[in-house]
């Protein structure tokens, strides 16, 4: 039952054992060792798997592999360039975005989507983005704000 | 949680994609924010998914006296693209389904023939008169979004036939639409929604939420909702949404009215 699909993972192309029901977050992770897409549900809901899928937020547990042959696919780990970590990563150290970090790559993938089509969003915009994230430790508003000093409406 | 097995096949037409779901247990998939989910609880096990994300059934049009949607347009798209006047409650529908990443996959066309007694989208299709056209072997036949839905996840699409086009009249001048609803919490599935339509003909306005299908309210709407058959759950009880149900249907009919006004 097994076939194989190619992806363009953070810009290369990738080559993947998938069957027919295979999730992208599972050939990401167990096919590509790409674990920074994180599981924290069984039902589409928690957000901690989103990629962006050709530049926008998806939530890589319910695309089928086969369905993002030839997309591109950006996970957390192709967001620094040359070593150097994106601004939002940046933003969420600085300002206590995250404390046990497993929504982390999550809520940053969501907000790389967001700021892509509003390049100051209001913390309306920031929440409404975020509603399919869950963060069970620090609250929202480190994370709000962490957005928002690089959506640079503060 | 894994889907059981399945094959895959990516359609490459609307007749490639009618031929291989004459499989047994073949179910298309489109944006998948409905199809997935059931499958991971193993609520769905089609022994073949058809793809047809990649036919070109996408896209705005404004042809003569209505609006045509590709079925495989998103929430995202609909969210962000400007419709004529009157057609407000689309967009302002679209932009509250689901979440971002919901919205970026999941298509009109999905969630009108899920037939999820809650999904919000369908009301405001009913709201404004919106017609479907389906394709089989046969040809094409166009159908009003009610005649589509029968009842919770069922409607009167046959295994092979597709949507092919969700036609929308544009409103007379002067008319205005709104969508209004409270959502579950968690789920964000609507406990009660509300879209109305207002203009120089009359006001229509639709719900859903509350029944076993979304459907349109005959006649004076407080009456209407009297005499509603609506249905209570451990969320929300039946007097709870009869009430909720009248006060966002004067919610939705005031901002229709307004926009039929010309403000924003």
């Amino acid at each position: 039952m097994s076939d194989t699909v190619s992806l363009v993972v953070n810009g290369e192309e990738r080559i993947v054992d998938v069957e027919g029901r295979t999730l992208l977050v599972h050939a990401l992770r167990d096919g590509l060792g790409l674990t920074g897409a994180h599981i924290g549900c069984d039902t589409s809901q928690c957000g901690a798997c989103t990629v962006l899928l050709d530049g926008h937020a998806v939530k890589s547990c319910t695309v089928l592999a086969h369905q993002a042959e030839g997309r591109e696919i950006t996970t957390i780990e192709g967001l620094a360039q040359n070593g150097d970590m994106h601004p939002l990563q940046r933003a969420f150290v600085q300002h206590h975005g995250l404390q046990c970090g497993f929504c982390t790559p999550g809520m940053i993938l969501t907000a790389a989507d967001l700021l892509s089509r509003d390049a100051s969003p209001s913390d309306d915009a920031i929440r409404h983005a975020l509603r399919g994230n869950l963060c069970r430790c620090t609250g929202y508003q480190g994370i709000v704000e962490s957005i928002r000093a690089v959506g640079g409406s503060a | 949680m894994i889907p059981a097995p399945t094959r895959y096949a990516r359609a490459t037409d609307v007749d490639h994609a009618l031929e291989l779901l004459g499989e047994p247990d073949a179910k298309a998939i489109a944006g998948g924010q409905s199809l997935i989910p059931v499958m991971k609880l193993r609520v769905a096990r089609p022994a073949l998914v058809v793809d047809i994300s990649r036919l070109e059934l996408r896209g705005i049009e404004e042809r003569a006296d209505a609006v045509h949607i590709g079925p495989l347009t998103t929430w995202s798209e609909l969210a962000s693209t400007g419709l004529p006047a009157g057609l407000q409650a689309i967009p302002e529908c679209a932009r509250g389904i689901g979440d971002l990443q919901i919205r970026n996959l999941g298509t009109i066309g999905g969630s009108v023939v899920h037939a999820d007694p809650a999904s919000d989208m369908p009301a405001v299709l009913l709201a404004l008169g919106a017609r479907l056209a389906v394709r089989s072997a046969d040809g094409v036949r166009e159908l009003a979004v009610s005649d589509l839905l029968l009842g919770p996840f069922t409607t009167s699409l046959g295994a092979q036939e597709l949507v092919t086009d969700v036609v929308v009249p544009v409103p007379s001048a002067g008319s205005g639409s709104a969508y209004a609803s409270v959502e579950h919490p968690a789920s964000g599935f609507a406990l009660v929604g509300a879209a109305a339509l207002a203009g120089p003909e009359g006001e229509t306005v639709a719900l859903t939420g509350v029944g076993a299908t979304p459907f349109v309210l005959d006649g004076d709407p407080a009456t209407a909702i009297r005499d509603a058959e609506i249905y209570g759950d451990r969320f929300a009880s039946e007097e709870y949404r009869r009430e909720l149900a009248g006060v966002l249907v004067e919610r939705a009919l005031a901002r229709a009215r307004n926009h039929a006004k010309g403000d924003r």
